[in-house]
């Protein structure tokens, strides 16, 4: 529904959010960057200035993951959740719920990778417990940061500079 | 985390948008549509449907706001209406954004990934390639 470049966010079913998104590497270094923490860290930031401060991450069916995100005023947001499936590097399905529980309850997260010419198609599936749930997350937690935040996106990219 | 304006648009509208956009054949219509207006006939006519199929589509478009029928008595002619679809789009674009600027992150983490073991990468790859 929503283009742009090579990212898709649509709404597959009432309760579903799932993006779409090309990386210009193999699946398993995406596989990586998306179960390393020191690696998540560097990128996995919340939007408007939060940034992944704390990491843990048991990569192992039924082991645990925790981040929290923290803002430069000392707040603080934290999530966790469980992994369910782990087929490295094509799969994963986990479990999670934010502290402050803005999504009524668990969400369950699939990800898949698949490899084409050394390029990697990242979909990434979020499923709500209801519809509501879905749309009242969505509002609150991601639909933010069109107006501010920019900055460090704006620093990073300059730093990237004719590296891309 | 503050809520955008594309936050504070009434929940119910986004539902009936999103419902009226889950189906192929109203998507077909509004993308024809989107060139102008036509009537119902004219509508119906590159779809294997009968017309009150049709109607019925094109009632679930109407009740969602993303057509509107016009007052010529006889042709009636249907319409797009681009502000519901507008507003689904930009609580869309909210979404896609935070997750696109990650992702950019995501693009430069990569890169300095396959700088740092270019050599494991290709010989990871080229492996996997024999075997099939």
């Amino acid at each position: 529904m929503t283009n742009s470049g090579t990212m898709t966010v649509t709404t597959p079913s009432d309760r579903e959010v799932q993006a779409i998104r090309l990386f210009n590497a193999p699946r398993e270094l995406v596989f990586k960057a998306l179960t390393t923490p020191d690696l998540l860290m560097r990128w996995m930031h919340g939007p408007n200035g939060w940034t992944l401060a704390v990491c843990d991450v048991d990569l192992r069916v039924g082991g645990a993951f925790r981040y929290v995100w923290r803002k430069a005023n000392g707040r603080e947001m934290g999530m966790g959740g469980i992994f369910r499936e782990i087929v490295p590097p094509a799969r994963i399905v986990h479990a999670e719920q934010f502290d402050e529980d803005w999504t009524g309850g668990e969400t369950v997260v699939t990800t898949t990778l698949a490899e084409h010419a050394a390029t990697t198609t990242l979909t990434v599936t979020v499923l709500y417990v209801s519809k509501a749930a879905r749309d009242a997350a969505l509002q609150t937690n991601f639909a933010g940061g069109m107006e501010a935040g920019y900055d460090m996106l704006a620093e990073m990219l300059a730093s990237l500079g004719g590296a891309q | 985390m503050k809520a955008s304006d594309y936050g504070q648009l009434p929940a119910e509208h986004l539902d009936a948008t999103f419902a009226a956009l889950a189906n192929p054949t109203r998507r077909a219509m509004l993308a024809r549509l989107a060139s102008g207006e036509l009537s119902v006939t004219e509508l119906a006519e590159p779809f294997s449907m009968s017309q009150p199929a049709i109607s019925l589509h094109l009632k679930v478009l109407e009740r969602a706001g993303l057509v509107s029928r016009g007052r010529d008595a006889q042709r009636r002619p249907v319409r797009v209406e681009p502000q519901p679809l507008e507003a689904a789009t930009a609580w869309l674009e909210g979404y896609r954004d935070a997750l696109e600027r990650n992702f950019r992150r995501l693009d430069a983490v990569l890169e300095d990934m396959k700088a740092t073991a270019p050599r494991r990468t290709r010989a990871r790859t080229t492996r996997r390639r024999s075997k099939r």
